[in-house]
């Protein structure tokens, strides 16, 4: 049975449809990566994932693991091990970073009908990833995300997806905004992640990215529809010659 | 008008109310005499109801309609109940001052502990002993306010607490109220003396024993704080649902003084809490800030009065409100600024919370400024909680309402972080989250 399977799903934001029948099969193991220019509906898809309100599903349906995914209320997909890094991680005063971790990490254990962490194993856990992805101690003190940079918003989805062990993980455009050295520290954080019960979406406008998370397949999105799959040579290929000779198929 | 209206059936059984009361009114027959006297105010005024400025939002005729009998004295039972009731609300290390349904438990308070470091006396030892032509001075009122008087008329006892100059007060004082009489009222007077350059810590609680319900609370403070002197006032209200707690303050701060005063309402069916702090003394800080907490149909009231009356002081006023179901929540906070008093620096900034499209929260800031040479001002803000910041953190596994609860705690921590001490401010916190497990 496939991990992840979107089959031709309509999606309308605001009486607008964005999402126009759009097909994807994820399996265990396997890397994604989605590419296509800006507007073409991979937010949108990555939000409809996760249960992010004010999206309506006219049509298609998803399936984790067989199961409906739209059923399901956001923390249930999250319990489930469905994760989202986000292309625009929210700051959320007065909400210490280690709370939010705990909360969220035993939230998502009990959910699963399994025992919390004890603060000592949990700290523990927290200071091995966050050290091997550089995210100092004094920033998981402060307000989550508040005033963090843009490339420290998403180290901090890098480090939850490592403490959640989520078996699917979708990443919007995880490289934007992050240096080079960055870029590569989070990008090994990622590998790291990467097994044979774990799969990942890896929404991304550069090929550069996918130099170090080298993706099993390749899509391409356009105007809410996937128009194109193929092997990691479609990214080089579109690198070259941009999204201009997809427009028509779409 | 309002005498039409004490003159309805609702004011008569208060007038026998008072009849039946006084003789376990303690006091002098001077006493006695001015105790009548604030009575008559009160009958002549009747409950404040909403075409009175200062209780527009809350009109107490309509949400409490009369006023219940006086409290039996404590027997026995009732004062074992009230034990246990101290002992789940007690501050650790705190010398503890109890009053159970408006008379002060002395088996069940710390005065021992307490005489090494302050002077104390009830105020009922001192309105009895007749040496003491001074002691209806305890008993003063505004003319214009019905429920001072009506507790001026019915207090039946309190604390008088004087911390000596220079007193460097190592645990809190604690005074609870504890309620063990369901349908009947507590009227209660402390007066809190702080001499100059002491440092101390003042925690008043309200709790009720055990299922104790439909009781009115209507207590008084006195506190009056010299110069040079370091002090924090905590106070929690955590009376039954169903209770009703009105509470004046009249608070007087001298000068190069630090007053940092907090007020919690996690209780109560409905509560007003009325401060008027005058700043008398020049270079001193007050920070007052408070939490409300409402679900239901709670209606709580927190009005402020800050009267800056000689010059170089600041006030900061944080306020947040909490509001559920169709509770509503009030905050008047009005800042007086006196022609004399140059160079203040007066702020206050309320938010309110609301939980539900029934829930009502009013605003009133008001700035009387007198004085040119001032830097005053007062936000506010009203609304729901952020969507994106609920998304993100159900996305990470938080159930909606454990999503909501930390954004709730997030968003009275800005009022609760202003207590100084870690110890307070966890059990302030406690009680927050303890609110919010009571939510349905
Ligand atoms: N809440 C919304 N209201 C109205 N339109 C929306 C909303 N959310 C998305 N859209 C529209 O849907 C389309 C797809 O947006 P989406 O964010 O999914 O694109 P994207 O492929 O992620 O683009 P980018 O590469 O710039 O991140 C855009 O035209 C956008 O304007
Ligand atoms: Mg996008």
């Amino acid at each position: 049975m496939a991990l992840l399977e979107v089959k031709d799903l309509k999606v309308r934001v605001e009486e607008r449809e964005i999402l126009h029948g759009l097909t994807l099969t994820v399996n265990e193991g396997q890397v994604h990566a989605i590419m296509g220019p800006n507007g073409s509906g991979k937010s949108t898809l990555s939000h409809v994932i996760a249960g992010k309100p004010g999206y309506e599903v006219t049509g298609g349906q998803i399936l984790f693991r067989g199961e409906d995914l739209l059923e399901m209320s956001p923390d249930v997909r999250a319990a489930k091990g469905v994760f989202l890094a986000f292309q625009y991680p929210v700051e959320i005063p007065g909400v210490a970073t280690m709370t939010f971790l705990r909360t969220a990490l035993n939230a998502q254990r009990k959910a699963r009908g399994e025992s919390e962490y004890s603060t000592p194993d949990f700290l523990k856990k927290v200071r091995e990833v966050s050290k091997s992805l550089g995210i100092p101690q004094d920033m998981l003190k402060r307000g989550v995300n508040v005033g963090f940079s843009g490339g420290e918003k998403k180290r901090n989805e890098v480090l939850q997806m490592a403490l959640f062990e989520p078996s699917l993980c979708i990443l919007d455009e995880m490289d934007s905004g992050l240096d080079i050295d960055a870029l590569r520290i989070a990008a090994d954080g990622v590998n790291a992640l990467r097994s044979p019960e774990r799969a990942m979406v890896v929404i991304t406008h550069y090929q550069r990215l996918l130099n170090y998370i080298v993706p099993d397949v390749v899509h391409v999105m356009s105007k809410g529809r996937v128009v194109k799959s193929g092997g990691k040579e479609l990214a080089l290929e579109l690198e070259a010659s941009g999204y201009a000779q997809f427009e028509d198929a779409a | 008008m309002n005498v039409a209206v004490a003159k309805t059936g609702k004011g008569r059984a208060v007038s026998d109310l008072f009849t039946s009361a006084e003789a376990r009114l303690p006091g002098s027959p001077d006493v006695i005499a001015v105790r009548r006297e604030a009575f008559e105010t009160y009958e002549r005024l009747g409950l404040p109801h909403r075409r009175i400025e200062e209780w527009k939002y809350t009109d107490l005729r309509a949400l409490v309609g009369e006023v219940l009998p006086l409290a039996a004295s404590p027997d026995g039972a009732a004062l074992k109940r009230a034990a246990e009731a101290v002992k789940a609300h007690a501050i650790a290390g705190a010398s503890k001052l109890v009053l159970v349904d408006g008379v002060f438990a002395a088996d069940l308070s710390d005065v021992k502990a307490l005489a090494t470091e302050a002077g104390f006396k009830t105020l009922r030892e001192i309105l009895d002993s007749e040496a003491n032509p001074a002691a209806s001075d305890l008993l003063q009122t505004v003319a214009t306010d019905a429920v001072i008087s009506l507790n001026a008329a019915m207090a039946t006892d309190g604390v008088v607490v004087t911390i000596a100059d220079g007193a460097q007060l190592s645990a809190p004082i604690q005074l609870i109220h504890v309620a063990t009489a369901t349908g009947a009222s507590a009227f209660t007077r402390s007066h809190l003396r702080i001499g100059k350059g002491a440092r101390a810590t003042i925690v008043e609680s309200f709790v009720a024993a055990g299922k104790t319900s439909g009781y009115h609370v209507n207590d008084a403070v006195v506190l009056w704080i010299s110069d040079d002197a370091d002090v924090a006032h905590i106070r929690l209200m955590d009376d039954a649902p169903d209770a009703v707690n009105i509470t004046s303050q009249f608070v007087t701060v001298g000068a190069n003084t630090k007053l940092n005063f907090f007020n919690m309402t996690t209780g109560a069916a409905v509560s007003r809490l009325q401060g008027f702090i005058t700043l008398a003394g020049e270079g001193s800080e007050l920070s007052a800030n408070g939490v409300n907490l409402l679900q239901k149909t709670e209606h709580g009231d927190t009005t402020l009065v800050v009267d800056h009356a000689v010059p170089n002081c600041t006030s900061r006023e944080i306020f947040r409100a909490v509001i559920d179901e169709r509770a509503h929540s009030v905050f008047q906070g009005r800042i007086i600024v006196r022609p004399d008093a140059q160079k203040t620096d007066g702020k206050m900034m309320t938010r309110a919370l609301l939980l539900s499209d029934e829930a009502e929260a009013d605003n009133k800031p008001e700035l009387e400024i007198f004085a040119d040479d001032v830097s005053c001002g007062h936000g506010a803000t009203a609304g729901a909680l952020d969507e994106s910041l609920l998304f993100y953190l159900k996305a990470r596994g938080l159930p909606e309402k454990q999503a909501q609860a930390l954004l709730i705690q997030a968003f009275v921590g800005e009022a609760i972080e202003q207590i100084a001490d870690d110890g307070l401010r966890e059990h302030v916190i406690g009680m927050a989250e303890r609110w919010l497990e009571r939510r349905s």
